[in-house]
C-alpha cells in the first residue's frame, strides 16, 4: 500500500465512511462577497471530543437534498471543539450552504486527507505561498506554528489575491505579525489606497533573502499555476524538492479511496493527498490532462 | 466469505446432482444467481433450476462481437464470460449508503439497515474470482472499508465452475488468473460428458459437499477433468506481456499512441461497465416529495464520462485520449501502486464489448514497440464475413 502521511484513528476506522455526522453552524462570517467562513461544532457531544484533526485535512459537508463539497479545515487544530470552513461559493452546494444561517443543520464527513509538514519543518524556516482563498488550507498551518513560535526560525508568508477585497481574514494580519510572522500581501490589480505590493506572489519570492536554503520548507495552497511558478521559484534558491509541500484539488466524491474520482497518477488525493512533497507529484504535474 | 484453497479431493457428481446443489443452496436461504440465456446473450440472473442455465448453447467472441451459437452437445458450462460479472451483486449500480432524516432537531443522518441478500454464485470462473479478490482490496483492503460491499461480499456463497474452454477474447493464462480455479472459492466444479468432479474450497462449502449424492471419482473421471481443464489452457490464444508493464506505461504518458487510440475510442463506458474490476462511482441525492428524507445513492460511473474529472477551473481530462490514457494506464500500472495487483484478471470483456473493438492487449504491445493495433476490428469481421 501507498506511504501515507496521516492516519485515520480508531474513531474514524470504525466509523462507516459514508456516513455524516450532524453538525451546526456556530458563527458566520463574510469574507467577502461569495466567501464565508463557518465554524462547524457537533451536535454529539461524544464525537466533538473525540473528533481532532490535523492542519491541511479537509471535510464533507454535506447538504441533504443539494450534495457534498470537500471543503479543508480553516482552523486552529489546538481548537478542535469548532471547525472553521472558508467556502467561496462556486456552484449548487455551496450556493446552498450560503444560504443558510447561524444554527442551521448540516453533515459532516471527515477529517480526510494528508496534512502539512509542521513537525517535519521543527528547527527550520518555514516560507508559506498562497494565492487568494489557497489561504485557507493553510491557516491552521500559521496557527501551529505560532502557538510554537520559538521551534521555528524565520515563518514567513507570501499571499497573493486578484484585488485588496480579495485577501482573506485581513482582520488576524496584525495579531499574526506580533506573534513573530514575517507576512506580505501582493495583488493583481491595485484599488485607490491600496499601497501594498502589486505583482505576482512569485515576485515576493525572487525578492526575498533565503539566508539558509537548505533548511527552509516550502508550503503552497493555490492555484496549480500559481504553485507551479512558486514550486520553480523556489528550486532556482536552492530549495529541494524534499523541502517543498503543495496541496492538490481534483474532483472529489467519496473523499475514503473508494470512487475512483480524484485519482492523479497513482495518487488518490484525497488520501494520499491533498497536501503532497513535491519530488512525489513532480512528474506527474508535468503531464497535461492526467 | 469463501477464502479455502481446494483441501479435499475431487468427488465425482453426477449431473443429476447439480440440481440437488441448487435445492440445497435453497433450503438454506441462499438466491441462487447463475447464467442464462437474455436476449442473445448470456447473462446473470436468479435460477431455481438446472433447466434454467444454457444448456447447449456457446459464445462466440471477437473484438468487437458477441453472438451465441449452439453446441453439438449438452454442457451447461459451455461458454466463458458475457457482458455481466458478479460486481453487480457485490457493488450493484445503485446502492444507497446513507439516509438523511428532517427533524426538529436537525438532520439525523443513518447507515441503511436491512441485511443484505444471501446469495449464491453459481457458474464463477477463475478470472472472476480474481476479479473479486481486486474488488476486495478496493472496498475493504484498505484504511477505510466500504460497508456495502463487505455485507453483501460476506454473506456470498461461491459456485465455481472451471472453464473447459476459451474465447480468442481471454488473456487469463497471461495474467495469472486463470484458467482454473484454484481458491476463492466454497465449491469448484469442472463439467465433464459424464457429470462434475465436485471440490470444496471452505468448511461450509465442505459441509454443503457432504450432503450432495457424490461419490469418490475414478481415476478416468479424474482424468476427464483434467483433459476439459487443459482444453482452455490450450485454446488460449490472446495474452498481454505484464513484464515491466507498469514502469512501461508511467513512462510513457506522452506516447502517440494515446493519441491513435483517443482518434477511435467513443468514449462509450462499455470497458468500464463490462469491466468486473472497475470501481468508480458517484453519489446522487434522491429525495422524496417533502425534502425531509433524503437518500444518498451510489451509481457506477466511469473515467470515460466527461464531467468524471470536472473541476472549478473546468474538466481535467477534457479529450478522449487523455480519457483513455487514464483508464488504461490506471488498470495496468497505478493500480499495482495502490492495490499491489493488478487492475485487469484478463477476462477480455473490454475487448469483445467495445463498439470499435478496441483491445488493450494490442493497445499496449504498440506501446512496448511490438505490434500494430489499429485494424484488429476489420481483420475480425473480415473473418467472419467468411465463415
Ligand atoms: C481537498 C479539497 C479541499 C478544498 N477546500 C476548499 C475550501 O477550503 N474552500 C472552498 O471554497 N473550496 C474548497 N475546495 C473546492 C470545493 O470542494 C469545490 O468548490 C466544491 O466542491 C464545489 O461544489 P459545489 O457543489 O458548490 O459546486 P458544484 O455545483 O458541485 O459545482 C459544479 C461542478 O463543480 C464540480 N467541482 C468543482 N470542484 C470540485 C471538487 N474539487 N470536487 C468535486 N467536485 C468539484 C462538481 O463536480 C460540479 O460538477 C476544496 C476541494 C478539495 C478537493
Ligand atoms: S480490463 Fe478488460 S480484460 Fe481486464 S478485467 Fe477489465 S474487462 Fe476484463
Ligand atoms: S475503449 Fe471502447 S468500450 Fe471503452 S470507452 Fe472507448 S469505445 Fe467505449
Amino acid at each position: 500500500m501507498p506511504h501515507r502521511t496521516v492516519t485515520p484513528g480508531p474513531a474514524a476506522l470504525t466509523h462507516d465512511p459514508w456516513l455524516s455526522h450532524s453538525v451546526r453552524i456556530e458563527r458566520l462570517v463574510e469574507e467577502m462577497p461569495g466567501v464565508a467562513t463557518y465554524d462547524l461544532v457537533f451536535d454529539d457531544p461524544a464525537t466533538a471530543a473525540a473528533y481532532t484533526y490535523q492542519p491541511g485535512q479537509f471535510n464533507m459537508l454535506y447538504l441533504p437534498g443539494v450534495g457534498e463539497a470537500a471543503i479543508s479545515i480553516s482552523g486552529d487544530p489546538g481548537e478542535p471543539g469548532h471547525i472553521p470552513h472558508t467556502v467561496r461559493e462556486a456552484g449548487n452546494v455551496t450556493h446552498a450552504l450560503a444560504e443558510l444561517k447561524i444554527g442551521a443543520s448540516l453533515g459532516l464527513r471527515g477529517p480526510f486527507g494528508s496534512a502539512w509538514p509542521v513537525d517535519v519543518c521543527i528547527g527550520g524556516d518555514v516560507l508559506l505561498v498562497a494565492g487568494g482563498i489557497g489561504l485557507a488550507p493553510l491557516r491552521p498551518v500559521i496557527y501551529a506554528l505560532l502557538r510554537n513560535r520559538d521551534q521555528y526560525g524565520d515563518i514567513t508568508l507570501l499571499y497573493g489575491a486578484r484585488s485588496p477585497e480579495g485577501l482573506l481574514y485581513a482582520d488576524e494580519y496584525t495579531d499574526w505579525r506580533s506573534k513573530g510572522l514575517d507576512f506580505q500581501t501582493t495583488v493583481d490589480r491595485g484599488t485607490a489606497g491600496w499601497k501594498g505590493n502589486v505583482g505576482v506572489v512569485t515576485e515576493l519570492l525572487n525578492r526575498m533573502s533565503l539566508p539558509r536554503p537548505e533548511q527552509t520548507w516550502l508550503m503552497s495552497c493555490g492555484p496549480e499555476v500559481m504553485m507551479w511558478y512558486t514550486i520553480q521559484a523556489a528550486l532556482a534558491r536552492e530549495l529541494s524538492r524534499e523541502q517543498i509541500y503543495v496541496s492538490l484539488e481534483r474532483n472529489m466524491n467519496c473523499a475514503v479511496g473508494l470512487c475512483g474520482h480524484c485519482q492523479f497518477g497513482p495518487e488518490f488525493v484525497c488520501l494520499d493527498g491533498p497536501v503532497f512533497r513535491y519530488d512525489r507529484v513532480e512528474s506527474m504535474m508535468k503531464v497535461h490532462d492526467l | 466469505m469463501a477464502d479455502g484453497q481446494s483441501n479435499t479431493t475431487e468427488r465425482f457428481l453426477p449431473q443429476t446432482g447439480l440440481q440437488h446443489l441448487i435445492d440445497l443452496l435453497t433450503t438454506d436461504g441462499y438466491e441462487v444467481i447463475g447464467p442464462q440465456l437474455d436476449q442473445g446473450a448470456i447473462v446473470y440472473d436468479t435460477l431455481t433450476s438446472v433447466d434454467d442455465l444454457p444448456r447447449g448453447w456457446t459464445d462466440r467472441q471477437e473484438a468487437g462481437t458477441y453472438r451465441l451459437e449452439q453446441r453439438n452437445d449438452d454442457a451447461l458450462f459451455g461458454y466463458v464470460v458475457g457482458p455481466h460479472s458478479w460486481k453487480q451483486y457485490l457493488f450493484p449500480p445503485l446502492t444507497t449508503i446513507s439516509t438523511a432524516d428532517r427533524t426538529d432537531a436537525g438532520w439525523e443522518f443513518q447507515t441503511p439497515s436491512e441485511p443484505p441478500p444471501r446469495r449464491a454464485f453459481l457458474g464463477v470462473r477463475a478470472c472472476e474470482l480474481a476479479a473479486m479478490k481486486v474488488q476486495d482490496r478496493v472496498f475493504m483492503g484498505g484504511v477505510y472499508v466500504d460497508p456495502a460491499y463487505q455485507r453483501r461480499r460476506e454473506a456470498a456463497f461461491i459456485v465455481a465452475v472451471n472453464c473447459t474452454l476459451a474465447a480468442p477474447t481471454c488473456f487469463c493464462s497471461s495474467m495469472g488468473t486463470g484458467p482454473q480455479c484454484t481458491q476463492g472459492f466454497d465449491l469448484v466444479l469442472t463439467e465433464t460428458d459424464a457429470g462434475f468432479l465436485i471440490e470444496s474450497g471452505s468448511d461450509r462449502g465442505a459441509e454443503l459437499l457432504e450432503q450432495l449424492p457424490t461419490r469418490e471419482a475414478s481415476e478416468s473421471e479424474r482424468d476427464l477433468g483434467k483433459a476439459a481443464r487443459q482444453q482452455a489452457v490450450d485454446q488460449m490464444q490472446r495474452s498481454l506481456d505484464t513484464a515491466g508493464i507498469r514502469d512501461l506505461l508511467l513512462t510513457n504518458m506522452e506516447h502517440p499512441q494515446w493519441e491513435e487510440v483517443g482518434k477511435r475510442c467513443l468514449s462509450c463506458t462499455n470497458c468500464t461497465m463490462v469491466c468486473p474490476t472497475c470501481f468508480c462511482s458517484s453519489v446522487t441525492e434522491v429525495a422524496d416529495l417533502t425534502g425531509d428524507h433524503v437518500e444518498r445513492q451510489r451509481v457506477w460511473d466511469s473515467c470515460f464520462n466527461i464531467d468524471f474529472s470536472y473541476m472549478n477551473g473546468g474538466v481535467v481530462r477534457n479529450d478522449v485520449r487523455s480519457r483513455y490514457r487514464q483508464w488504461l494506464t490506471h488498470k495496468l500500472a497505478s493500480w499495482h501502486d495502490q492495490f499491489e495487483s493488478s487492475g485487469c484478471v484478463g477476462c477480455g470483456r473490454c475487448i469483445t464489448w467495445c463498439p470499435v473493438g478496441i483491445d488493450l492487449t494490442a493497445e499496449v504491445a504498440v506501446i512496448r514497440g511490438s505490434g500494430s493495433a489499429t485494424n484488429e476490428m476489420h481483420t475480425d469481421v473480415a473473418m467472419q464475413g467468411e465463415t
